[in-house]
């Protein structure tokens, strides 16, 4: 592994099985929820991953961190298959590795105050204590723009883009290398999410991060990503540098998608040409034969009702799983 | 043409053991027959609150219309009797909402609840009604709508129940829909899917729309005219193309300039809007915009601006009137 890479996985998988029966349970069938996903991320650099509900990204972001074990493949983080490591050899990792959830108001416990959620990582994973401590919170309530005085105070208190920095200045406390955003802004007002972007972007640079976005609006992803993932029924269908996805989409479902996004432009929307997908994605219980996307897809041939088309390179570093691309 | 609707200086308050929440405090608005408004904001703006308050529909407690007209036909909704309002409601004036699964029945069909509505209102039989319910799902797209019209609610996916709403709705041809966040809950392509129906469907039927959302690229698209609003107000309001093109309020302003758009290069940076959402109970004196915004001058702290047309059809409601 080109040691720019800080975390990559080969083949990974996360099937959750459905059973039946009350005494005894029997699998009937299963949720693939992640189908057989390889990718890495860089150094410094922000992953975003995209995809509408059901996709696998979220399930995906967990398998990472190991917060779920995957049934199958492998998560190479600075080298060391974390699929392989027992929980307690994952504690020390996961120091590296840390998540930003969606929701500001679940992710944070109401009886804790904001210095003690901050002081939290640091009291598990280091020996500071007492005076440093304090001033470790002070500083990184700060350094997300909150009021250091505010440590007294509880999660309820706060308004939701308040706890979203919260969530935030938790996640930075340990100086993680690796950070997965799940949503971290979609439970947010239009008016703040901006803040917080802006806020995540300084924080990459000041700190170093890499990141692993996840969400589902596209416009936000465009503007905070390097390079951009797309997943569809647990694959990615397609991967490529920012400005290359957005201004030339191959996979007929990353086209639909973009055509999709409104723009807040009334004379630009008159004139848009927009590509209406049939139907609603298929439940990931019983997935087609052939491409996942081929019933919905407006250019779908008989070879795709057939053959599963492979994640293959068709330009410098722009990959796409689609055998008409 | 007289408006079809005509809201004028609505409050609707709730009455809290923490204070009075003034969740609409005093717009108005116009709606022509067959136009599309949009009402756009962020959340605690009032614009649902609006919405409930014109088809009678606030708890009462906490909630009351403490003030204002909302004039239907030429008639006073707000002064009718609830029998008055009742029929109305769902048959001349329909609405939407953002969970479909809270406002469908769990435990009848779909059949029922929609055949309910066309035997109540329309004074269809049982069989006639079955016909046209089956008409209708086939109309917002739903495949094999002979055998669905018994099912339930939970065996439709979350886009299905809300074309199920759609059908609901429209099932009376009503002069009015009010759709709140219709699309809020579901994923971006089933949002174009269901934009699109509700915006066939009432361009043939001729039926005004008043669309709620945050979303400032679902308005861009689907509306003729649009009201922006802010703690209980409405700050601006015009045509589309006029708002978006040369917004005046400080507020709309900064709302456009912090969402990043697809399809304009890539900024820098994102420029938000500084400071926090109102705390409805505790407003500031004056404007209410007034702590979060970089335009102000001193008038702003201690008196409250107007909404004054700037030119025929696009009013503001912001003393320094900024733009271009």
């Amino acid at each position: 592994m080109p040691n720019d890479v800080l975390i990559e996985t080969t083949d990974l998988t996360m099937y959750f099985p459905v059973t039946k029966g009350i005494i005894r349970q029997r699998k009937v069938a299963e949720v693939k929820a992640v189908d057989g996903v390889s990718f890495f991320v860089r150094r410094g650099e922000t992953l975003g991953l995209v995809g509408e509900s059901g996709c696998g990204k979220t399930t995906l972001g967990r398998c990472l961190t190991q917060l779920i074990r995957p049934t199958s493949g492998e998560v190479y983080f600075e080298g060391v298959d974390l699929c392989q490591l027992r929980e307690d050899e994952l504690r020390s990792v996961r120091q590296g590795m840390q998540f930003i959830f969606q929701d500001p108001f679940d992710s944070l416990d109401p009886r804790m105050t904001a210095g003690e959620i901050v002081a939290e990582p640091l009291l598990v994973h280091t020996q500071i204590r007492g005076k440093e401590l304090r001033e470790k919170v002070a500083d990184l309530l700060h350094v997300v723009g909150l009021d250091p005085l505010m440590a007294s105070r509880y999660p309820h208190e706060f308004s939701g883009g308040q706890r979203q920095r919260l969530g935030i200045a938790r996640a930075l406390s340990i100086r993680p290398k690796f950070v997965i955003c799940d949503e971290p802004i979609s439970a947010l007002d239009v008016s703040i999410q901006a803040q917080i972007i802006n806020l995540l972007e300084d924080l990459q640079a000041e700190f170093d991060l890499t990141y692993l976005f996840i969400a589902h609006d596209l416009s936000v992803v465009r503007h905070i990503s390097h390079r951009v993932a797309v997943m569809y029924l647990g694959k990615i269908i397609e991967i490529a540098n920012r400005d290359d996805l957005y201004r030339s989409a191959k996979h007929p479902y990353t086209v639909a998608l973009l055509s999709a996004v409104p723009i807040p432009d009334p004379l630009v929307e008159a004139e848009r040409m927009r590509i209406l997908l049939r139907g609603e994605p298929p439940s990931p219980i019983a997935l087609p034969p052939g491409c996942n996307f081929h019933p919905r897809c407006p250019i779908a041939i008989e070879t795709c009702r057939e053959i599963v088309p492979e994640l293959r390179q068709i330009e410098n570093d722009h990959w796409v799983a689609c055998h008409l691309a | 043409m007289s408006a079809l609707l005509q809201v004028i200086n609505l409050k609707t308050y709730f009455y809290t053991d923490a204070g009075v929440i003034k969740a609409v405090d005093g717009i108005s608005y116009d709606l022509k027959e067959g136009e599309t408004l949009g009402l756009v904001g962020e959340s605690g703006c009032g614009k649902s609150v609006s919405a409930l308050s014109i088809l009678r529909l606030i708890p009462n407690p906490p909630g009351r219309i403490i003030g204002g007209e909302v004039v239907y036909e030429g008639r006073d909704l707000l002064r009718m009797t609830e029998d008055e309002v009742r029929a109305i409601r769902g048959n001349r004036i329909a609405m939407i909402f953002q969970e479909p699964m809270t406002s469908l029945n769990p435990v009848l069909t779909i059949g029922f609840q929609i055949g309910e509505t066309l035997e109540l209102h329309r004074q269809l039989n049982k069989e006639e009604a079955r016909e046209e319910v089956i008409r209708l799902l086939q109309k917002v797209g739903i495949p094999d709508s002979e055998r669905r019209l018994d099912d339930y609610p939970h065996q439709f996916s979350g886009g299905m129940r809300q074309r199920v709403m759609i059908a609901m709705a429209l099932s009376c041809n009503p002069k009015l829909l009010i759709a709140d966040e219709p699309t809020t809950a579901v994923d971006v392509t089933i949002q174009a899917q269901l934009l699109e129906i509700i915006k066939e469907l009432t361009s043939r039927l001729e039926t005004a729309v008043i669309l709620i959302t945050h979303n400032l690229g679902v308005v861009a698209r689907y509306v003729n005219r649009m009201a922006v609003m802010y703690a209980g107000r409405i700050v601006e309001s015009g045509p589309a193309v006029q708002v978006y093109g040369h917004p005046r309020h400080p507020y709309t302003i900064g709302l456009l300039a912090s969402v990043p758009r697809l399809d304009q290069p890539r900024k820098k940076r994102l420029i938000p809007i500084d400071g926090q959402p109102p705390n409805l109970i505790h407003l500031p004196a004056g404007c209410y915009f007034f702590p979060r915004c970089s335009y102000r001058l001193n008038r702003c702290s201690y008196e409250s601006p107007e909404l004054i047309p700037i030119d025929s059809e696009h009013l503001v409601a912001c003393f320094g009137n900024m733009g271009d």
